[in-house]
């Protein structure tokens, strides 16, 4: 089941690659076809899923490389469930609201897409560690060739940008992932018992040394905090965006950043309880600075995409919070975050797409008065933009209380500033609001744009609709991930405590 | 009961949708009369009106629970969506939707021909909706719903007219200061929830009286006792909202909306939640002393500071305005006092009188051509006279002149607030007669520069000044006769009444001082009305002497005393500090420091070095990199395709 929803968007690439490139509809119609059977194969894994059950479930466990002891092993817990559902549900989107971004190379882009996305979940179900650094490694390779070959004037400089920030991460975690493994296998030599392979159950038996745990610790925390991003590493993320074609930004946005902290949750403190313990007050001391900096530094953005992104800075700092408060609530928390930033931020692309494809133009200044010619356009970007800035009842206010609530437990002073870049978030989004759609129209262009069409409404409707009922009845999503989440707080909270 | 409890915010709510729809339909060339979608926008309030007397009728001395569905988990427990309704919740409801459905029905006169016809009742509609959550709710998370979605409906109103940028940027500042409130009041959930472990009224004020220590004692926060800290956080919310010192600053520029709007949201409802919200938290401001001496004085401050600033304001508007800042300064210094009952009757009666100034304010806007400077009006009492005789009586009520309204409810304040036992009552008292004396000034000099004398306007306004429809002025003739009369629901003991309104809420909101009818104090409290009483009418006869009789004498004054006037005339300047300390520093910061030195100079730099010297070294190995898309793909699947088949083996 899971293996059919892992290889399903592969196998599309693949068929993708058997039709004549110069059929761009059928081109469209396949890929679209792939994504949304992706999604509906991967709906009744919601409800296969038993939150009461064990923790892991619906696995598909083999050999792969014996002899290396790389085995092929996937499944879910209520985490990685939502998340790969976070997923499913965000690639027919992204391709029906691509279909007019993209203008050349139709049938490589749409291959790299449906690839990106077999990547990314192949990331979000490995429960063997190998499986998952080739994965997380996989991914890289097709987005920074969207951002390359698709992206705006200076793509080359973002898309390299993007690749060294990422190949500074990911290399140390090679090592990391290799040292892990040497270590098991070195006590597997003494104890017949021990399991050697890079399965997660297995490496999570091994003692380390509190100094083994902080290298190693480093090595996996620099490649998820570049890829979260976290202040000071999130430099990529404005120009990766800005750059990036409409799919490519929500992709990223919408997926690609939470794999950050996914790793956080799944690898780092689960793996490195004791250095964790010692890092969290820098990284929460990082994060709580990243979420006010970036929300300042957003106020001052000429760029809307640019805007958008530092707010996607702002607001994963606050998922980073939630995490290593190291609490249930703030588990909880980020991981509803992650969903909501998903949706909201994803939503916000793709309207800064719909008016970047009618303008081509993403600066300030050559907004204002908009609303006057597109109502509905402007009453879906203010609905999302409420669901950003965390207006209780939409679905941003339940990850943001719930992390509050869980840095309020871990530091008290620290929730008093994350409050604080929500207010500031408020600020941003709302100025942006009124620059792009109030005021009398200034710009002759603008005269003359038209609202947006079915296609367009089809595209945000099914975002809206999860915005709210996240907001309104978070219930189901949170029940899911309630024993995930404290299955990772209860086994930090044994680990330091011996 | 239990049905109706959430029957009523839901018609509301669909007849948003329902208004929204029309509005969206609009855009894309369906267009109704504005005949039709008046009636799909009246019919939600009046529906809500009709079920909230059904509760009202039924309530009783009980209260009634709705069980909703589970919201949000906190540490180990479900968060409900429950309602609840007592006598408070009765009363808010009977005033919401009340006035609610009688604004509706005066907006259908005032926005007739608007563009915007179907979506400015959608948003009031919606604003509505809102407004019954918040009352309705049964804990502070589901009440936080409530008063965000109050403050977005006040943006969304704000700057209803948005080709506008100042009347859009006025909603944009009515949401920020709002905001930055609202994190107080966050703040202040968190500490409650982590002390009492819930958020719901009924199970904090149990658990506020079997253990109160969890609340006094302790560790605390920054130094503070929970309760205190949590009380104050609170109440740095409730500042945003009923717009009291620090936080007014937005109300005032709140009017850039259609009148109507302000008088729904700004004077009747919104602006009185923060009121409601320390009223129904009462139980826990009792447990600090120190928060209460703060959110009375902090009332009383407010009382007298926007009483003064309305006496030099020339827009209509503006003087209702800080009128209304001022008044709900008075509503803070009853409730600090712990007199809950005292305060929601000042919330009542001042909802009568306020909406009722102000629409009559847009009566007279619409008639002067959207000319709202009192300084070109004058001797409207002619060609207005109900909108005249209406606005006046609501303006005597409010400067406190018995029998009318105003006067009792004021009254009781002014004597809790001399009668307390916190030790700084006499403070309060003087700075609320201080108050009074503005109140019945600046009152008597609006309807004055506005009702008497001879008309100023161009002669082009003059000729087409004519009263009102029907909609509108029979709406204003309801209000001040409420205006007029809803105090003797609140006669006080002394004068032989028996308070039934006091001791209705009571029921919902035990009184924490209990306070016995002394015979003794009776006399004091008889003098300090007659006092106060003359107090009012002295504003009055001084603002007949200053705009009637002397027209030239309120210039000369304020020539006189030139800086003084100056100051306050604008407004002692507390948008230009704040401007200036907060805003442009905050924006340096951003533009200067963090983004171009930070991002830019620093962290990308550093990137960008690295990027030379790994362009360096690809140089020495690019053979193998041959940057045609193509290949790359075709090397990626062959790897994958390498992958999947070895899983098979």
């Amino acid at each position: 089941m899971l293996s059919c929803v892992l290889f399903l968007p592969m196998v599309g690439a693949l068929a993708l690659l058997a039709i004549d490139r110069s059929k761009e509809r059928l081109i469209k119609k396949v890929a679209f076809g792939f994504t949304l059977a992706t999604f509906f194969a991967s709906v009744p894994l919601y409800f296969e899923y038993d939150a009461g059950g064990a923790l892991f479930q619906l696995g598909q466990d083999c050999d792969w490389i014996p002899s290396l002891g790389i085995r092929y092993s996937v499944a879910v817990d209520g985490i990685s469930l939502l998340l790969a559902l976070l997923v499913t549900f965000m690639m027919p989107i992204v391709v029906i609201g691509s279909v007019k971004s993209i203008t050349n190379k139709h049938r490589d882009f749409y291959v790299l897409l449906l690839l990106l996305e077999g990547f990314m979940l192949g990331a979000f179900l490995a429960r063997d560690l190998f499986l998952f650094y080739m994965f997380w490694e996989l991914m890289v390779v097709p987005m920074y060739f969207i951002i390359g070959v698709w992206g705006g004037k200076p793509r080359i400089y973002a898309a390299t940008k993007f690749f060294i920030y990422t190949l500074f991460g990911s290399l140390p975690m090679l090592l990391a992932v290799l040292y892990l493994f040497f270590k098991l296998k070195s006590q597997g030599a003494a104890d017949p018992e021990v399991e050697v392979s890079y399965s997660l159950d297995a490496l999570g038996q091994l003692s380390l040394s509190l100094k083994e745990q902080w290298m190693c610790f480093l090595a996996f925390g620099l490649s998820f905090a570049v890829k979260v991003p976290m202040f000071p590493f999130h430099t990529w993320l404005p120009d990766a965006h800005t750059e990036a074609p409409t799919p490519g930004s929500v992709v990223l946005a919408g997926v690609l950043l939470k794999m950050g902290g996914y790793g956080f949750l799944r690898f780092a403190i689960p793996l490195f309880p004791l250095a964790v313990q010692q890092a969290a007050p820098t990284i929460y001391f990082l994060a709580v600075f990243g979420v006010i900096y970036a929300a300042l530094v957003a106020l001052v953005q000429t760029d809307v995409k640019r805007l958008i992104a530092y707010s996607s800075v702002s607001h994963m700092g606050l998922v980073v919070l939630g995490i290593f408060a190291l609490n249930s609530d703030g588990v909880r928390g980020a991981v509803y975050q992650m969903l909501a930033h998903g949706l909201t931020t994803g939503g916000l692309f793709l309207l800064i797409g719909m008016i970047y494809e009618r303008r081509h133009t993403r600066e300030f200044s050559e907004f204002g008065g908009i609303a006057k010619k597109m109502p509905v356009f402007a009453t879906f970007f203010i609905i999302v933009t409420l669901g950003s800035i965390g207006m209780p009842g939409l679905n941003g206010f339940v990850g943001e209380y719930l992390i509050f609530f869980g840095t309020f437990q871990a530091s008290p002073v620290t929730a008093i500033f994350a409050v604080t870049g929500v207010v500031l978030g408020a600020w941003y989004m709302l100025a942006t609001v009124r620059k792009i759609f109030f005021g009398e129209i200034t710009v002759e262009a603008n005269n003359h744009l038209v609202d947006i069409d079915t296609r367009e409404i089809i595209v945000l409707a099914p975002l809206v609709l999860m915005i709210i009922l996240m907001g309104v009845m978070p219930k189901p999503f949170i029940q899911k991930l309630e024993p995930s989440a404290q299955a990772i707080v209860h086994r930090y909270d044994a680990a330091v405590e011996k | 009961m239990a049905t109706i409890a959430f029957l009523i915010p839901l018609v509301l709510l669909l007849g948003s949708a329902v208004c929204g729809a029309v509005a969206i339909a609009k855009t894309r060339g369906v267009v109704l009369p504005d005949r039709v979608v008046s009636g799909l926008a009246v019919i939600g309030p009046a529906l809500a009106f009709v079920l909230s007397l059904v509760l009202f009728k039924n309530i009783g001395h009980g209260s009634v629970m709705a069980k909703g569905w589970d919201w949000i988990l906190l540490g180990s427990s479900w968060v409900p969506v429950d309602f609840v309704v007592d006598q408070l919740t009765c009363v808010m409801l009977m005033v919401i939707t009340g006035i609610g459905t009688l604004i509706h029905i005066y907006s259908t006169g005032y926005m007739k021909g608007d563009g915007g016809y179907a979506r400015y009742f959608s948003y009031l509609n919606l604003f509505m909706f809102f407004m019954l959550v918040l009352v309705l709710a049964d804990n502070l998370l589901v009440l936080f719903v409530g008063w965000e979605g109050v403050g977005l409906c006040s943006y969304l109103l704000i700057g209803f007219w948005w080709q506008d940028v100042a009347k859009s940027s006025a909603g944009m500042k009515a949401f920020i200061v709002n905001r930055i409130g609202d994190g107080g009041f966050i703040l202040g959930m968190l500490l409650i929830y982590q002390t009492a472990g819930t958020l719901s009224f009924s199970g904090l004020r149990a658990f506020v009286e079997s253990n109160p220590e969890a609340f006094t004692s302790g560790s605390g926060f920054l130094g503070l006792s929970v309760a205190t800290a949590a009380c104050l956080l609170l109440f740095l919310g409730a500042t945003g909202k009923s717009a009291q010192l620090p936080l007014f600053v937005w109300l005032p520029d709140a009017m850039a909306g259609p009148t109507p709007v302000s008088a729904l949201i700004h004077a009747a409802t919104m602006v009185t939640a923060g009121v409601y919200m320390i009223g129904r938290m009462s139980f826990l401001y009792a447990l600090s002393p120190t928060s209460m001496i703060v959110v009375s004085t902090i009332g009383a401050l407010t009382a007298f500071f926007a009483g003064t600033v309305a006496l030099t304001q020339n827009d209509i508007k503006k003087v209702l305005a800080y009128s209304t800042v001022s008044q709900l300064g008075y509503m803070f210094i009853a409730v600090g006092l712990g007199a809950v009952s005292v305060a929601v009757f000042h919330l009542v009666t001042h909802a009568f009188f306020k909406a009722c100034l102000f629409l009559g304010s847009g009566s007279v806007i619409n008639a002067m051509h959207h000319e709202q400077d009192m300084r070109k009006m004058g001797g409207l009492r002619k060609r207005m006279p109900i909108t005249c005789a209406t606005m006046t009586i609501s303006a005597v009520a409010m400067a406190g002149i018995p029998p009318l309204s105003g006067f009792f409810s004021k009254d009781e304040i002014l004597w809790k607030a001399f009668s307390s036992d916190l030790g700084h009552g006499w403070f309060l008292w003087a700075l609320g007669m201080a108050a009074a004396f503005c109140t019945a000034l600046y009152m008597g000099r609006m309807i004055l520069m506005t009702f008497a004398g001879s008309c100023r306007a161009d002669e082009h306004t003059k000729a087409h000044i004519k009263e009102s429809p029907k909609s509108m002025t029979g709406v204003l003739v309801i209000l001040a006769t409420g205006a007029a009369l809803i105090g003797l629901l609140g006669v006080p003991h002394f004068l032989g009444g028996h308070n039934v309104f006091g001791h209705f809420i009571d029921q919902a909101v035990p009184v924490m001082h209990g306070e016995e009818v002394v015979h003794g104090r009776m006399a004091v409290e008889a003098a300090l009305a007659v006092l106060s009483v003359m107090v009012a009418v002295a504003g009055l006869f001084i603002a007949h002497r200053c705009y009637v009789r002397h027209p030239e004498l309120p210039a000369q004054y304020a020539e006189q005393n030139k800086e003084l006037y100056d100051l306050v005339n604008e407004k002692y300047r507390v948008d230009e500090f704040y401007d200036q300390s907060v805003t442009k520093p905050l924006e340096r910061l951003a533009e200067g420091t963090f983004f171009k030195v930070i991002d830019r100079r620093v962290i990308d730099n550093t990137v960008n070095s690295v990027a030379k010297t790994f362009r360096w070294l690809g140089a020495r190995i690019a053979s193998t990199t041959t940057g045609a898309v193509r290949t790359y793909i075709a090397v990626m699947i062959v790897g994958l395709l390498l992958v999947v088949l070895s899983l098979f083996t």
